[in-house]
């Protein structure tokens, strides 16, 4: 049934004389190109984009689409991901002219109903965190972590204490370490006990007045609280250090407790999980931050205030770290997420937090007896299977196991994430599914380790493709299309 | 003709270094990769090498291998100056258009040397090939 | 609430089923002391039709330029979009699926991407181009950061002052804490001079970032630029606006090494700043350096072509803190958008929708400079934007006329350049009519 033309690309369906744009005549007298502008700054040669008709685009790109799983065509269990419902009134209030149409340097007075928007986004990120200081610049997850720790960097800077060492737990995220290394801190990883938690022997072992940040994940990636979150906060302030706290697990925890009051001094937010940003393939996000009132004066700028005479734009910050990127932030996600928090209000943002944890709680207790869970019996909102044993007896991974969910209609969980977990696959149910949905995931991973490892190396049979070949990828990168010689 | 691995020594870091006297009076370091780190790594598709008369120093990374799942950094165990770079690894097959990895993982002491080095000075610590192989055990 | 789909009693089997008695319980890990024994205190919540009228209220309370007669740019611009854009951007598929780290199951979205970076390469003249990152100005200093790493000059870094003030402000916050010079070239004459360039690349710079049409609208000269930066062995990278594309000289053709720019103007509304398109482009060599997701062609197990994400070991989730950039989430659906955009321009569309911002700008800075109360701050050739100067230096007074009129007349540079702060910044896109400019010209230069 599947239109086989809907494969190639639009460079192989382009034919000359084609055009999907007609533009409206020139109405202001014509003037020759070459009185405009010199020569040799002109293009010598038309550009070899393709030639296609609005039909075939239209055809080509929806056709397109249907060879995609999404959260609102499957159930989509990706751990550390939030694969959440995605409001469609959300998209549609966005879409507003009133907020889509808005240049990013009008005056403040133009648009105050935005800088409303953004000063109680900025309020309720703040109150949800329970830090008091927030920069929604960051245009991703990643980019708040590596913002969070220049405005670290930048603090004891400005106090004249030398600080050169992030500590990173083995389990975190890879942007963990990656970011910083941008702000040009040394990592050092800190072990985790067999419990999955921070091993505080190691942890007291690392810490010395070197360290400028620890970074956690609480939950952590294993989607288990740290329980002595307190006490791990008060050993590194007693060296001096700040605690930077990974949202990406705020799902488990929204009105439950907050961040701020376990002890961490700095922290980010992904929008695009917890507060129902669409994923839209791979972004866009937002990754606000939220601080200590004393690392405050160094966040990014501008901020908006309230005064007397409305909201502004506040570009006088003296100590700001600057810039992370242009403009204001990923404003259009921000909306997205102020109508997702104005949706729920308090009561609603705790039902998230214990129907997630219910959901993964409910799951976990069907898989455990699928296949083992390593670290216990409980979890938050997500927790990680390992398929390490069924490795070693019948020579199915990981992998097998999540290639083989395709067939059935269900998008794979996280696999060989987190790395302290052999053959890991971490499930992230949240809390916009249904108990008839997690037991059919449930019914059918028990069905898959019963097939046998013939039928699992094959897997998945009934995609439009199977097994792409990764190394050949790699070794000839082909990426770009090329005309035939 | 490949190398006798146990008479090798090995950095912490997983190369395999080979001494001998070269022209001048200054020793020829030729420096390879463990195969126990090139089985680590599984399906090879890069390899990033220095160029010839690059000056290395001691303990910093010289070069990369890149595998689908990973890539590692290799480190120059001396103080000294990039004489000879082992082509195969970097020149695409003709026929197929791509490196042939084959040499490395199949030869890793022998054809599937890396870089030779006139060496100037400094040596990271080596260890000699007992000592390395218990290393290794101790990471599986 | 909509979006809670267990009710009582497939609560009460859950919680049988895992062996506790309440909710309560699940959380019981958890220290009394860290709990929050208040609901948190945020605005009570709305349904569908309290949101959109609380909604509807606030965006009363803007006026978009966008909606209205808007001469706005300096890296935004009110382009027109055509509605397959958004009518195909707005499928499920790809607004609620995630990265392809499963590609059997994403074959749309790497698909769409593959033609993205092929598009963006036809567009610029390189050899490759990832799948985006976040905006211009940040991919602009991971193109720096790229060019530091290829050229293996980590010391030195050149910038011309005729890039958009706040990349530079990005590129200075993101070095801050690396050993790196910054040095900034003055440009006022609105266009880097090449003897400015010629007496600071040296031997430790290891590159040039150059915009072009520049910030005030200029066109550089960069292929004379481009030369002198290789003879001190940097490389060029180059900040473009892709509507400009569609008549000036590619960058690939005229020497850039790695090219970057804001992708908005593909197909993306303004929305006040946000989300945007980090386009980034590379000759090989600078290859295994790109920061960002890259999608590559290659087989299944059947022999049937399809795509994957590729080079992978230089992204975060690999190479952890050697990783090239910590970049994870991108900007993947305004890249799709910026496909079907150029899709639907075509190479003929892109051309004539240059021209007339080429046409409009020139026509405006014409009409506006008539009288002589305003005046060209700079006498060189423009695209789509320009710089005039008010000769009474009392700009405010000018916007807020416009303003009056409905009109968003421009840009006050005072902010940014100090010596530019009776001047204002214009841009001019195919939206702009004859008489919408005719109105501007009469309101400003009366």
């Amino acid at each position: 049934m599947r239109n086989t033309r809907s494969t190639e690309l639009i460079f192989e369906l382009s034919k000359p004389g084609c055009s999907g744009a007609m533009l409206p005549p020139c109405d202001v007298p014509l003037r020759p190109v070459g009185e405009l502008l010199p020569r040799d700054v002109l293009a010598e040669k038309p550009l070899p984009l393709p030639e296609l008709s609005e039909p075939d685009i239209v055809r080509h790109f929806v056709n397109l689409s249907t060879l995609n799983m999404s959260v609102d065509t499957h159930f989509y269990p990706l751990g550390s991901c939030t694969m959440k419902y995605n409001p469609k009134r959300n998209e549609r209030i966005a879409g507003m002219p009133g907020f889509a149409n808005l240049h990013p340097y009008q005056s403040d007075d133009t648009v105050q109903g935005m800088l409303e928007l953004l000063y109680k986004s900025q309020q309720i990120l703040a109150e949800i965190a329970g830090l008091p200081a927030v920069s929604l610049q960051p245009a991703a997850g990643a980019q708040g972590e590596l913002t969070a720790l220049l405005v670290a960097a930048a603090y004891f800077r400005d106090a004249g204490i030398a600080k050169s060492v992030v500590l990173i737990p083995d389990g975190a995220h890879g942007t963990n370490p990656a970011s910083a290394a941008m702000a040009g801190f040394d990592t050092l990883p800190v072990k985790s006990s067999d419990d999955g938690l921070i091993d505080l022997d190691d942890l007291r072992a690392r810490l010395d007045d070197r360290v400028a940040v620890l970074m956690i994940t609480n939950p952590n990636t294993l989607g288990i609280f740290e329980t002595r979150i307190a006490e791990i906060a008060e050993m590194v302030h007693a060296v001096g250090g700040l605690v930077y706290l990974d949202g990406a697990n705020m799902n488990a925890i929204l009105g439950i407790t907050r961040p701020g009051d376990f002890g961490a001094d700095l922290m980010h937010f992904n929008p695009h999980k917890t507060f129902s940003g669409p994923h839209g393939g791979g972004g866009p996000g937002a990754g606000p931050i939220a601080v200590a009132e004393k690392l405050a004066p160094y966040l990014p700028s501008p901020l908006v205030v309230q005064q007397s005479t409305g909201y502004r734009l506040d570009y006088d910050r003296p100590m700001s770290i600057g810039r992370v990127r242009s403009f204001f932030g990923n404003v259009g996600v921000l909306v997205r997420m102020y109508c997702y928090i104005r949706s729920h209000g308090p009561a609603g943002l705790r039902k998230i937090s214990e129907n997630a944890v219910l959901n993964a709680n409910y799951l976990l207790s069907r898989v455990k007896h699928i296949l083992p869970v390593p670290r216990g019996d409980r979890c938050m909102h997500e927790f990680v299977a390992s398929a390490a044993r069924i490795k070693a007896d019948r020579d199915i991974s990981a992998m097998d196991i999540v290639k083989r969910l395709l067939d059935y209609g269900f998008h794979a969980p996280t696999v060989y994430f987190p790395l302290i977990v052999k053959e890991a696959i971490m499930v992230e149910p949240t809390e916009t599914e249904s108990k008839a949905t997690l037991d059919a995931f449930a019914d059918t991973l028990e069905c898959i380790i019963h097939e046998t490892r013939e039928q699992l190396h094959d897997a998945p049979s009934s995609t439009p493709v199977s097994r792409p070949d990764e190394v050949q990828a790699a070794r000839q990168p082909k990426l770009v299309w090329k005309p035939q010689a | 003709m490949s190398l006798d691995p146990k008479s090798l020594k090995y950095t912490t870091t997983h190369e395999w270094i080979y001494l001998e006297d070269g022209p001048g009076g200054a020793k020829t370091a030729t420096v390879g990769v463990s195969d126990f780190a090139i089985q680590a790594l599984t399906d090879l598709v890069h390899v990033e090498l220095p160029e010839v008369g690059r000056k290395l120093q001691v303990g910093k990374p010289l070069g990369e291998v890149e595998s689908v799942k990973a890539v590692s950094d290799l480190y120059s165990p001396v103080d000294g100056e990039v004489i000879a770079v082992n082509q195969a690894l970097i020149l695409p097959d003709p026929k197929t258009k791509s490196v042939n990895f084959d040499v490395l993982t199949d030869d890793p002491y022998g054809t599937g040397w890396l870089v030779k080095i006139r060496v100037t000075g400094g040596q990271s610590e080596l260890l000699d090939y007992e000592t390395y192989k218990k290393q290794c055990e101790e990471l599986e | 609430m909509p979006y809670f789909l267990n009710n009582a009693d497939d609560q009460r089997a859950m919680l049988k089923a895992i062996g506790v008695e309440s909710i309560d319980d699940l959380f019981a890990m958890l220290p009394r002391e860290l709990r929050l024994d208040r609901p948190l205190d945020v605005p009570p919540a709305l349904g569908e039709l309290e949101l959109t009228s609380h909604m509807s209220e606030l965006a009363a309370k803007n006026d978009p330029a966008g909606s209205g007669i808007c001469f706005l740019g300096g890296g935004s611009y009110d382009h027109f979009i055509p509605a397959v854009v958004d009518y195909i951007a707005s499928r499920s598929e790809f607004v609620t699926s995630y990265t392809p780290y499963q590609p059997e199951v994403s074959q749309g979205n790497l698909q769409v991407l593959f033609e993205y970076q092929t598009l963006i390469a036809q567009l610029t003249g390189m050899d490759y181009a990832n799948s985006s990152l976040y905006d211009g100005g940040s991919a602009a200093t991971e193109a720096v950061l790229m060019a530091m790493s290829v050229t293996r000059r980590p010391g030195r870094v050149l910038v011309a002052g005729s890039v958009h003030p706040d990349y530079r402000q990005i590129l200075a916050t993101y070095l801050t804490n690396l050993d790196v010079e910054l040095v900034t070239l003055e440009t006022p004459g609105g266009t880097l001079d090449e003897e400015t360039l010629r007496l600071a690349a040296n031997d430790k710079t290891a590159c040039l970032l150059l915009q072009q049409p520049n910030f005030f609208g200029c066109v550089e000269k960069m292929e004379t630029l481009a030369k002198i930066v290789h003879a001190a062995g940097a490389a060029l990278v180059t900040v473009v606006d892709p509507i400009s594309l569609g008549l000036l000289k590619r960058p690939g053709d005229a020497g850039a090494d790695i090219v970057v720019a804001e992708g908005q103007s593909l197909g993306t509304p303004m929305q006040f700043g946000g989300p945007y398109l980090g386009i980034l482009a590379c000759r090989e060599q600078f290859l295994r350096r790109m920061p960002g997701r890259l999608v590559g062609q290659t087989v299944d197990r059947h022999g049937r072509r399809c795509w994957v994400l590729t080079l992978q070991t230089r992204e975060q989730h690999i190479r952890r803190d050697k990783a090239t950039s910590n970049i994870c989430t991108n900007q993947a659906l305004l890249a799709v958008r910026a496909a079907i955009y150029l899709a639907t321009m075509g190479p003929t569309g892109l051309a004539d929708v240059a021209n007339l911002c080429l046409q409009k700008a020139h026509y405006a800075a014409q009409r506006l400079t008539a009288t002589g109360r305003l005046k060209l701050a700079f006498q060189q050739p423009t695209f789509k934007e320009f710089v005039v100067r008010a000769s009474n230096g009392r700009v405010d007074e000018l916007l807020a006329k416009a303003q009056a009129a409905g009109i968003f007349a421009g840009l006050p540079l005072g902010r940014w350049y100090p010596e530019l702060k009776d001047c204002l910044l214009l841009a001019v896109t195919e939206k702009r009519t004859k008489a919408e400019i005719d109105r501007l010209a009469g309101i400003l230069s009366e």
